[in-house]
């Protein structure tokens, strides 16, 4: 950074890479949603039969190759990743910058909590 | 000669404790601007009506105003474009001075921020710096901004987020960016890959349909964005 910034005004910004990426991240996310949901969409209404499908149904049928349940799993990660980020804007927006802090923390244990138990019910969930 | 009812939101800060509507039967020329209308309204009806102009042309951006609830410059919309009531009130999110009078401090400190001018140290050696019909172009767009403040004002973003360096800022910082002569580019994409830099646009479209000079805005927010993504 030179010396050149002009101090008339706002502050000297602070040089972090994260805003890079979560801009990345949202556009990425929401292109994997694009093809991820649409193909959700045709398996559950017309691939399968909408009336079929109990979650029993999922856990013996659908779940049973490693594929689907992969794709599934990329969506509910596209998805998360998707909304706590457009969620993080809401609250980098709307909440007053003492409480931010607080509020994103929640936000991103909420997230976290959610990632790791969607994780686990793919990986593991028995079929049969 | 018609009339039309013009409904101005009046402060001042002298005797009001909020900004409040007035209004007044103006009559009105068939070619007639808003800004006809507010001078003939101060003429005829009350001469502390305090508005900004200064070129009446489009060309020095400062009358933009909230007239009928969009964004715009008082000289460059015609009554007729408007109908039979009008409402002019002052830029929104902008601090009110008095009547249609915004302060600009905010607004033309974060415009200096981006470093809003040619660096060139590197001599300039015989004649002048040369550019391309494409090195032009890549940047022109952006060279039409008059600093109105119609698009950092209409953003929602901005209204959300205050210290939000705006979308005005970043089309005069996109200017240079991409200027082949210059040599900051490094230094206004730093200043922008801030949280309150770009990455505040939500690509709400606000600012473009605002802009007096039909200057595509959110584009030239993602060219800077996509610049900063690019850049080490
Ligand atoms: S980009 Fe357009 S709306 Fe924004 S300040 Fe410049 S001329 Fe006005
Ligand atoms: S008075 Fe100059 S732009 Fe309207």
């Amino acid at each position: 950074m030179s010396g050149r910034y002009s101090r008339s005004g706002r502050p000297r910004p602070v040089g972090s890479r994260v805003d890079l990426y979560v801009w990345y991240a949202v556009r990425i996310s929401s292109l994997a949603l694009f093809v991820l949901a649409l193909a959700h969409f045709a398996m559950t209404h017309f691939v399968y039969d909408p009336a079929d499908q109990s979650a029993e149904w999922v856990r013996q049928m659908r779940w049973s190759s490693v594929t689907l349940r992969a794709l599934d799993w990329g969506m509910l990660m596209a998805v998360l990743v998707h909304g706590f980020l457009g969620m993080r804007t809401v609250l980098q927006d709307y909440v007053p910058s003492r409480l931010r802090r607080v509020a994103l923390g929640i936000l991103y244990a909420l997230a976290l909590a959610l990632f790791v138990l969607g994780t686990q019910v793919v990986l593991t969930l028995k079929i049969g | 000669m018609s009339s039309v009812e013009l409904k101005i939101q009046r402060f001042d800060p002298e005797r009001d404790a909020a900004p409040h509507w007035v209004n007044y039967t103006v009559p009105v020329e068939p070619m007639d601007r808003v800004l006809d209308v507010l001078t003939r309204a101060k003429e005829l009806f009350d001469g502390s009506i305090t508005f900004r102009r200064s070129c009446a042309h489009g060309v020095c951006g400062s009358d933009a105003l909230m007239i009928n609830g969009r964004n715009r410059l008082a000289c460059k919309v015609r009554v007729e474009q408007l109908g039979k009531s009008i409402s002019v009130a002052p830029l929104p999110g902008l601090p009110v001075i008095k009547d249609l009078v915004v302060d600009m401090d905010a607004f033309f400190g974060k415009y200096r921020s981006v470093l809003p001018f040619l660096v060139a140290e590197e001599p300039a050696g015989e004649g002048e710096r040369h550019q391309t019909q494409e090195q032009r172009d890549r940047y022109d767009d952006t060279t039409k901004c008059i600093l109105c403040a119609a698009c950092t004002s209409s953003c929602p973003s901005f209204w959300a987020q205050p210290d939000y360096v705006g979308p005005a800022a970043i089309v005069n910082a996109h200017r240079f960016i991409f200027d082949s002569r210059d040599e900051a580019a490094d230094d206004r994409l730093e200043i922008l890959a801030d949280e309150d830099g770009v990455w505040r646009c939500r690509t709400t479209f606000n600012c473009v349909d605002a802009c007096p000079r039909g200057i595509n805005i959110t584009k030239a927010i993602l060219e800077v964005s996509s610049a900063i993504g690019s850049r080490r």
